[in-house]
């Protein structure tokens, strides 16, 4: 039996009809934009009855000053096939307002997305409920602000530097 | 001259001379790279460039064993402390290369997370431009090095 991409993305649009509240399409990349609250039960259908089995990316969006709500997620994810076609790529997005910046962790789904997931909350200070290790991944485990988030300057050194000098003090203890 | 042959075999020299000579003949550098600049400098290294002829192609990576520092690559503050360690730890006298432009002033990394110049946490002797720098360059810091040794050496204890 054949997979083709259409066919895939076709069924999971008609499965979560209620979920999905916006696609788009360009050059052959499907977009769905999955509604928060039925996220996790979408990504469990996603591996469990589509077979999307490998994450290849997690990352989010700050869209301050430019769009409302301000903060999106961007997952992808891969289906491997026999064939080259059979080899299937869905981006889902899910946006989160201002006030409530928590989303489901869908490591226990996928455990690879765990460091994916740990840098977005490093990066955009993203909460992911039912992480089992929520600590920052590349910068200090001490520092407060999120680079990534627009209202950060990128040149403040400031923070980086205390958490050094803190470090240093504590290291010669 | 600080030394002179006495006759018959005798050499008369001052302690500061002798020791401040076999100093410089045998830097043993701790190889401290992070980046692109620490290919160079492993080139240095080896055959072609070959910094054995200087007397330093000992690297030692325990901090314990060496007296030359070559911080080669971007660093950042959370290496910063790492690298102030790994310096502390390091016999005296000492001394510091920085060898490339991220080490000298950040480079092209103007960021939150990258410190602009080792200079912030490390006493640094002799700077090395480029990006990365020729082994040759490197291997000019070393005979700077070697110059700055001869010329002001470091007190015996």
């Amino acid at each position: 039996m054949s997979v083709d991409s259409d066919s895939v993305i076709g069924s999971i649009r008609s499965q979560f009809e209620s979920s999905i509240y916006k696609t788009y399409s360009f050059r052959d990349e499907t977009t769905l934009f999955v509604k928060k609250e039925s996220f996790l039960k979408f990504c469990r259908s996603l591996k469990q009855d589509f077979k999307f089995t490998y994450v290849i990316d997690i990352t989010a969006v700050d869209y301050l000053d430019i769009r409302v709500p301000r903060y999106e997620m961007v997952y992808l994810f891969h289906r491997f096939g026999d064939d080259y076609d059979e080899n299937i790529r869905i981006r889902i997005k899910v946006e989160l307002e201002d006030s409530d910046i928590t989303i489901d962790s869908i490591t226990p789904i996928w455990s690879g997305a765990n460091w994916l997931e740990r840098e977005v909350l490093d990066m955009f200070g993203i909460e992911f409920r039912g992480h089992p290790d929520p600590r920052r991944i590349l910068m200090p485990e001490d520092y407060k602000p999120h680079p990534l988030r627009k209202d950060f300057d990128v040149r403040n050194r400031q923070p980086s530097k205390e958490s050094f000098e803190k470090e240093l003090k504590e290291g010669f203890e | 001259m600080n030394s002179s042959l006495g006759g018959d075999g005798f050499l008369t020299t001052t302690i500061n001379y002798i020791a401040n000579w076999g100093r410089k003949n045998s830097l043993w550098p701790m190889p401290f790279g992070t980046a692109c600049c620490a290919i160079e400098m492993m080139g240095a290294f080896a055959s072609r460039y070959d910094i054995s002829r200087f007397g330093a192609e000992v690297a030692r990576f325990s901090p314990r064993q060496a007296d030359l520092m070559i911080v080669s690559g971007t660093i950042t503050y959370k290496l910063a402390s790492v690298c102030r360690r790994i310096y502390d730890q390091m016999p005296n006298p000492k001394w510091v290369i920085a060898m490339g432009s991220c080490t000298c002033g950040g480079g092209p990394f103007d960021s939150y997370a990258v410190v602009q110049g080792i200079d912030e946490f490390l006493p640094v002797d002799v700077y090395v431009g480029g990006c990365p720098p020729r082994p040759e360059a490197l291997i000019d810091a070393i005979m700077k090095i070697q110059k700055k040794i001869e010329n002001e050496g470091a007190p015996i204890i």
